[in-house]
């Protein structure tokens, strides 16, 4: 009988396989591994059993580092267990991976690929990682497509148990972790064939047990240690011989033949490469397209590079092989040659053939840059040099040590077989979610192979997306992106101006544009390349005004459904009528969970697609002048119009090394000059209403939102329709005060017209803002923010810092960043940039933060017109609060040493300045500005000085300037994985500040579960709800006594977070704040979501306080309990949040019980609280008491 | 003893005392302590149709709000296997309501469209409800929408719910109809079992501090009885349908009255929010007490003795009586002086 066939991503198909054939799995969130996790959890909680018929314990951990170590754990106690990661993941691995191995311990770690951040952070696809846990004694395994992955899950499985060694299993991240392709499904008959239970109670009996106890695990000394290092060694030279029957025996079973290294291509080939991983597939089929040619050429697919079987390898190598590339996804800087080439060019030495063939080692594909057919020709036709290039480069432009290689970018092997998409679209849209359905639709109705692969933004508010789908009647190996498309969608009309999506549109093929303009009068709404491509292409052109059906179907903006029945009914990938059919069983399959009104919705939206979808007959004239829009302004810095800009305009990858800054230090304040123009609204001033509080500004995520307070008569040269009023403020009186929106960098999130408390008297539904279409308001709105960008900030010494409506002013040295619209973090983040930030260093952990605070192309961390403004840098995620401490005790002996220097030159630059600089209280602006003064003054007197000592002292001279050292991060890194170091700087006394993000999950990585995830709530890795309370952070760093502790929620109390963020700041020691963040994860109206705050207060949920050490000197209780007692039920708030509110509809008895417990863990927490900050701390007989 | 017994719906109940749709029948102990406490029935609270509509789309909304946007968050929720949404939770309601007590649950289902979710009702009976209790509640703001066609909407929704069930469905409706007997008539013909009377309308209140429209729940006083006391007594007699008495029944002397006037039971809520569940007992002793102090031999005997057909001036139930009222009302003497010095 056949195997059932399905659709779906390397980690789904890896992780059915893992988790069938284990009982206990140690997971972490970790891009882009997460989701075999996900999946195991989601299985597991739905009670879905084994091979061996029970439910696997699927265990989250704090870090890599603890999953490994549970995972060694559960080895020891006889459990068959694994665990899935990434990057830094299985980097935090690596020591207790020497240990399993040594061990001999059966085990499978299934490793998505990615690189590791060296210059900078990257989440995608290489080798990098696997190769830094190559000296690990673990085997390595490598699959290629979605279909070895699944099946190198079960070979891998198979062979750790037969040869006690340790495997990972490895499939590039992205490429063929997230690519969705159609595959022939391994069911539970073919895992217990393959399986011995007779192996895995071997390993069960060999784990510990005190009915047989042993010790492992010992101390060895000098005399033993190394001899029993090599106990192991045959052990490895059998597994080779193992691997290879395991993929034998799997062949008998499902027909799919593995080798070790598998040779593809002319038996008299010359030219051979060598490689691992998804190029594989790219490479099989270019050297199939080159055969065709003619040409002599083939490709060796490495699948087990440990342990390394030199004669099996050298065996597949045709004998008239004269030149080999063997190619690494990876880079070793300062080696003789990359891992994969050394190993090979070893096992050839080794080989004792008489003719060695030349030999080069060649990196490409690096973060998943793309690897292409092209460039694989192009390492042919490179190893037809006599001297060919070695340690080259492919798929860059390396001006600079010139290691690249050239190749052909025209060349393609595009099948004429295969249906090739293109669509462009939103991520609010939901196109990817309707290109994956259709994927499944033509997969599973039809004898077509699919394959869908998505490419997605750097930034997450208005995010782009395109997806890249083939169907045709052969299996896919096309492991790149499309390069031409025999049909293009556009399911946004805007990006007509902004990607030549065309371009790779085939002469004849089909192009779809969701527009508002009807088929008679789109033609002149198109730009002219669009125009002149479609007449000249011959392309068959269609329109649907997608958002009007949709809109008649009551679904928003979700236009997935309808874009997807279009697809259908104009590509002829299946007959319309079945095409249509399918759509609606899968609507029906994929919505009827969520209720009968949502799958009408979409059954109607169908039916109304094809009434609304039009070919349009092409006018045979070119009449439009409109161009594409230039990505940066001509005022931009140069690097920004050259390099960022490139960026911008998806043109990166064509960027030279030259380009590139060597050490990853690039300039700050760049999204100012990438103008996103994502807003349909944007609130508009009304400044009859305003109450000027400055309440907008404040929350406004994206600091799109600015006020300023200026001198009347630099109205005059305003824009006509610039606003602008008295302030109130009787501290300014005279002057006038403008809030002005930047139009193009709004993303429209309406949070700011949400809090603002200014009601219209006469129409009391507006108020001092108010969101109005931003098109008509483009141009005049554009003139109004540059003019108001020219006025001049106020001098912050005359702003009353504690006013919020005074401090507002302040201007935020953090804008225009790519959050979610409506982030719940960036306020805060901003906050401490207004206050701080030309003064502030930022020690920044991954996650969120680090992703809208240092995802190319632009950055939002950005100076005044002093220059001055936050220096910003991100180590991992796990040691930022260790990486801030440094920072700090570095800053803290540049001072000391800048101050002996100084006392030194006390001769040269006068002993009052010396006494001034050294004694400066730096508590406020002005005195801060005096400092600055003071510091300028130094810096002339010591310019003449020519000591050695007093260079020294010039060098050092800004650090008289007092500096705020900020540690910022979310709860995932605070309460998880960074717990031990952010507990070990709170106790060092030091001068930092923390700023916990907490958004009580782990946002970045998609909402999974941290240990901030409050009871109740539903998260991934939680998905039953959350059973055990949130760990109270606070209260843990309030233990040392002399930690200043905050916890604030800005939507509930604004002026509370402020003073907050002024005392944290002040205070001589260590400061935690730890604020409320909404997010996207907890599912709510992010347009609303400061009364979520306020809820989460008002219900005791969430406590506002401060913990104040110098209060207990004055004879206080350190402790101000800043909230009143619950008001609300927390039933009342909670649900208002999708989070909670799920689980009444997936487990109403859990939710009910929960509830319950929640309630409970409130009360009895406020009546902590409440008892902690009663207490009388007056001093008696030089005692405090109780 | 008296017998209490009375009949409602085609069904005979232990005595008239209901309670009516609130939620304080949400909980199963609750009911059972109704049980106890010596309710006749039990009617549970309402399924909503918008908050079945609004529960779905708004799942939808939030599982993929921001999805597939992301590289590193495809997805912010885990996505369970099933969802318990629509009428699933308030079907099993029933079932264990139906297990727990022996007396009738009456189930209540409160829209105003014509749309599938009447499926429900059907649902409802095989789940195991007894009766059912269509609450019609709609604020018609269309201006072009006639009386005639608002009514032709409910008489259709009744059509449409009685083609789908065979047991008894009572109407719950308010008073704002040109013309409540025809409108009785109406829905009889229309295949209603009962009519409840009389729905109330929670009205929107303003906060001053806020400047908002806010929902502003109002607990019924006795004060409210004399609407549906007057339409009972008026259709006590012309029509065939049960009729139930709710808002405004807070005394014991609340019940006798509209038992007297014709209702076939009394239902209550904010008496048992404001003296507990016990208080049925209360009531029922004191109903039992009152009718063998006043020589009555069962409720029945006393049910539409004051109704329009049966007492001796008819008109008291009608526009006349109004007259009368305002002839002969006086002011009270401390309020005449600020009626006519304009203070």
């Amino acid at each position: 009988m056949p195997r059932p066939v399905a659709t779906l991503d390397g980690n789904e198909a890896v992780a059915q396989v893992a988790y069938r054939l284990n009982e206990v799995i140690a997971i972490y969130p970790i891009t882009p591994s997460s989701a075999m996790g996900e999946w195991a959890d989601a299985w597991s909680a739905s009670g879905i059993p084994n091979i061996w018929g029970t439910v696997p314990s699927v265990v989250e951990m704090q870090s890599e580092g603890g999953a490994a170590g549970a995972v060694h754990g559960a080895l020891q106690a006889g459990s068959l267990t694994t665990t899935f990661t990434a990057s830094q993941g299985l980097l935090l691995m690596l020591p207790n991976m020497y240990k399993i191995a040594g061990e001999l311990t059966p085990a499978v770690f299934h490793i998505a690929a990615r690189s590791v951040a060296a210059q900078a952070l990257s989440i995608f696809g290489d080798h990098s990682d696997v190769m830094s846990a190559r000296m690990t004694g673990y085997a390595f395994l490598a699959s290629a497509s979605v279909q070895e992955a699944q099946d190198f899950a079960l070979i891998a499985q198979a062979a750790t148990m037969r040869s006690r060694i340790p495997f990972v299993h490895f499939f590039d991240g992205f490429r063929t972790s997230h690519e969705v392709a159609k595959i022939e499904l391994l069911d539970d008959d073919d895992l217990r064939a393959m399986i011995d239970d007779e192996l895995m109670m071997a390993h069960r009996q060999h784990g510990l047990s005190p009915e047989h106890p042993v010790i492992r695990g010992t101390a060895q000394n000098p005399d033993v240690f190394f001899q029993a290092r090599e106990t192991v060694n045959h052990f490895y030279a059998q597994c080779p011989d193992i691997v290879q029957t395991a993929m034998n025996q799997f062949a008998e079973l499902t027909g799919r033949q593995y080798h070790l290294y598998e040779y593809h291509g002319a038996p008299d080939a010359e030219r051979v490469i060598v490689l691992m991983g998804s190029g594989c597939e790219a490479a099989h089929e270019t050297v199939d397209a080159l055969l065709a040619q003619g040409e002599k050429v083939g490709v060796v697919k490495v699948r087990l590079y440990r342990p390394f079987d030199v004669s099996r390898f050298v065996e597949v190598l045709p004998t008239t092989t004269q030149a080999i590339a063997v190619l690494d996804r990876t880079k070793e800087p300062g080696s003789s040659g990359e891992p994969l080439y050394l190993d090979c060019v070893a096992a050839l030495h080794e080989s004792g053939l008489a003719t060695l063939p030349v030999v080069v080692g060649g990196r490409y594909g690096l973060s998943s840059k793309e690897f292409t057919p092209a460039m694989i020709k192009g390492v042919f036709d490179h190893l037809k040099l006599e001297q060919p290039k070695n340690h080259f480069t492919v798929g860059i432009n390396d001006d600079v040590t010139h290691t690249s290689i050239d190749y052909d970018p025209n060349f393609s092997i595009e099948s004429p077989l295969v249906t090739r998409a293109l669509f462009y679209g939103l991520g609010a849209d939901g196109t990817v979610g309707a290109n994956k359905n259709s994927i499944k639709i033509i997969g599973e109705n039809t004898d077509n192979y699919a394959q869908g692969y998505f490419v997605y933004d750097s930034k997450k508010s208005g995010a782009v997306t395109i997806s890249h789908l083939r169907f045709g009647p052969k299996p896919i190996r096309a492991s790149y992106l499309l390069s031409r498309a025999n049909f293009v969608a556009c399911h946004q009309p805007i990006f007509l101006t902004r990607f030549e999506m065309l371009d790779e549109l085939e002469d004849g093929g089909t192009f779809l544009l969701n527009t508002a303009y009807g088929p008679d009068e789109v033609w002149d709404t198109l730009p002219q390349n669009v125009q002149e491509q479609i007449i000249n292409k011959h392309l068959k052109f269609y329109v649907i005004d997608a958002y009007q059906v949709a809109n008649e179907a009551k679904m928003g903006k979700r236009i997935n459904t309808i874009m997807q029945t279009c697809f259908f009914a104009i590509s002829g990938v299946l007959p319309q009528d079945q095409a249509i059919e399918a759509i609606k069983d899968s609507i029906r399959y994929t919505y009827g969970k969520k209720g009968e009104v949502v799958v009408e919705m979409n059954l109607a939206a169908v039916d109304q697609t094809l009434a609304h979808l039009y070919e349009v007959t092409v006018p045979q004239r070119v009449t439009s002048n409109v161009q594409l829009g230039a990505v940066v302004s001509a005022t931009a810095p140069e690097f920004v119009q050259d390099v960022i800009g490139a960026m911008i305009a998806r043109k990166g990858d064509m960027l030279p090394v030259s380009a590139m800054p060597i050490d990853g230090t690039y300039p700050s304040g760049t999204t100012q000059y990438e103008k996103r123009n994502l807003a349909l609204e944007i609130p508009v001033w009304d400044p009859e209403v305003c109450i000027q509080c400055g309440k907008c500004a404040m929350v406004c995520p994206h600091a799109v939102i600015r006020i300023k307070a200026y001198e009347p008569s630099l109205l005059e040269s305003a824009p006509p329709t610039f606003l602008a009023t008295p302030v109130r403020d009787k501290d300014w009186e005279g002057l006038q005060y403008t809030i002005q929106v930047a139009p193009e960098d709004c993303t429209g999130c309406g949070i700011c017209v949400d809090v603002c408390p200014a009601k219209n008297k006469s129409a009391v539904g507006r108020k001092a803002l108010n969101m109005e279409a931003q098109p008509p308001l483009l141009e005049q709105e554009r003139e109004n923010w540059d003019f108001f960008l020219g006025l001049p900030e106020m001098d912050r010494r005359h702003i009353k810092v504690s006013s919020i409506r005074q401090q507002q002013v302040q201007q935020p040295l953090f804008e225009f960043s790519g959050a979610c619209e409506g982030c719940g973090e960036t306020p805060y983040v901003k906050l401490m940039t207004q206050l701080f930030g030309d003064r502030a260093i930022v020690a920044n952990a991954t996650g969120c933060s680090s992703i809208y605070g240092g995802n190319l192309p632009t950055t939002p961390w950005t100076h005044n017109a002093h220059g001055r403004g936050p220096a910003w840098a991100n180590s991992l995620f796990e040691d930022n609060a260790e990486f801030g401490l440094g920072m700090r005790v570095a800053l803290d002996k540049q001072l000391e040493f800048a101050g002996e220097l100084l006392r030194q030159q006390s001769d040269s630059v006068g002993s009052g300045l010396v006494d001034a600089l050294l004694t400066a209280p730096q508590t406020n602006e002005a005195e801060i500005y005096e400092q600055r003064e003071r510091v300028a003054i130094l810096k002339q007197r010591l310019a003449d000085v020519r000591t050695a000592q007093a260079q020294l002292l010039l060098n050092l001279a800004d650090n008289f300037v007092k500096r705020s050292l900020w540690i910022i991060g979310g709860d995932g890194w605070a309460y998880d994985i960074g717990f031990g170091g952010l507990d070990h700087v709170l106790a060092s006394g030091r001068n930092v500040n923390i700023l916990v993000l907490d958004t009580e999950v782990y946002s970045n990585t998609g909402g999974q579960a941290s240990k901030a995830t409050p009871r109740a709530a539903v998260a991934k890795f939680a998905s039953g709800g959350k059973r055990a309370s949130k760990k109270d952070l606070g209260m843990v760093a309030m233990n040392y006594g002399n930690v200043y502790v905050a916890s604030v929620a800005m939507g509930a109390k604004d002026e509370h977070t402020l003073r907050a963020f002024l005392e944290a700041e002040a205070y001589e020691g260590p400061s935690l704040i730890i604020a409320y963040s909404h997010c996207i994860a907890h599912g709510i109206d992010m347009r609303t979501a400061m009364q979520n705050q306020k809820a989460a207060v008002d219900a005791g949920r969430w406590l506002l306080y401060r913990y104040h050490p110098d209060r207990v000197e004055e004879g206080q209780n350190p402790l101000i309990l800043d909230s009143r007692a619950p008001r609300i039920p927390v039933q009342q708030y909670m649900y208002m949040e999708n989070r909670f509110k799920m689980l009444t509809k997936s487990d109403p008895e859990a939710a009910r019980t929960l509830l319950g417990d929640a309630q409970h863990d409130v009360s009895v927490r406020w009546g902590l609280y409440d008892y902690l900050a009663s207490r009388s701390y007056r001093k008696s007989n030089g005692n405090s008491e109780e | 003893m008296a017998d209490l017994q009375t009949s409602y719906l085609g069904m005979t109940l232990r005595n008239p005392l209901v309670p009516s749709a609130s939620p304080l029948a949400e909980h199963i102990d609750t009911i059972k302590q109704m049980e106890d406490a010596g309710a006749g029935a039990v009617v549970l609270h309402s399924l909503f149709e918008e908050q079945l509509t609004l529960e779905a789309l708004e799942l939808d909304h939030h599982m993929t709000f921001g999805t597939d946007s992301f590289a590193e968050a495809l997805s912010y929720f885990p996505e369970p296997d099933t969802f318990r949404l629509g009428p699933d939770a308030y079907l099993d309601h029933i079932r264990k309501a139906k297990e727990a007590v022996d007396i009738p649950i009456i189930a209540s289902l409160n829209g105003s469209s014509t749309g599938g979710w009447t499926n429900f009702a059907w649902l409802m009976e095989q789940a195991g409800a007894d009766a059912l209790e269509l609450n019609l509640y709609a604020i018609p703001t269309d201006a072009d929408l006639t009386g005639a066609e608002v009514e032709e909407r409910y008489l259709q929704v009744v059509r449409n719910v009685k083609a789908k069930v065979s047991i008894p469905v009572a109407v719950k409706v308010g008073p704002y109809f040109s013309n409540m007997a025809n409108m009785a008539k109406r829905f009889s013909e229309a295949g209603a079992d009962g009519l409840v009377l009389f729905n109330r309308f929670y009205q929107p209140d303003i906060d001053l501090d806020e400047l908002r429209v806010v929902p502003n729940i109002l607990l019924s006083t006795s004060y409210d009885l004399r609407l549906p006391l007057r339409w009972i007594a008026i259709l006590y007699g012309r029509t065939s349908l049960s009729l139930a008495a709710t808002s405004g029944i807070h005394e014991l002397q609340d019940v006798i009255k509209v038992l007297m006037v014709g209702a076939n039971v009394t239902m209550m809520a904010a008496a048992l929010f404001h003296h507990g569940v016990d208080y049925l007992r209360t009531m029922e002793s004191g109903l039992q007490e009152w009718l063998e102090t006043n020589e009555y031999v069962s409720v029945k005997q006393m049910q539409g003795s004051m109704s329009q057909i049966h007492v001796d001036n008819p008109s008291a139930f009608e526009r006349a009586q109004y007259m009368r009222a305002l002839a002969t009302y006086q002011l009270p003497k401390d309020r005449i002086s600020g009626f006519f010095d304009n203070e």
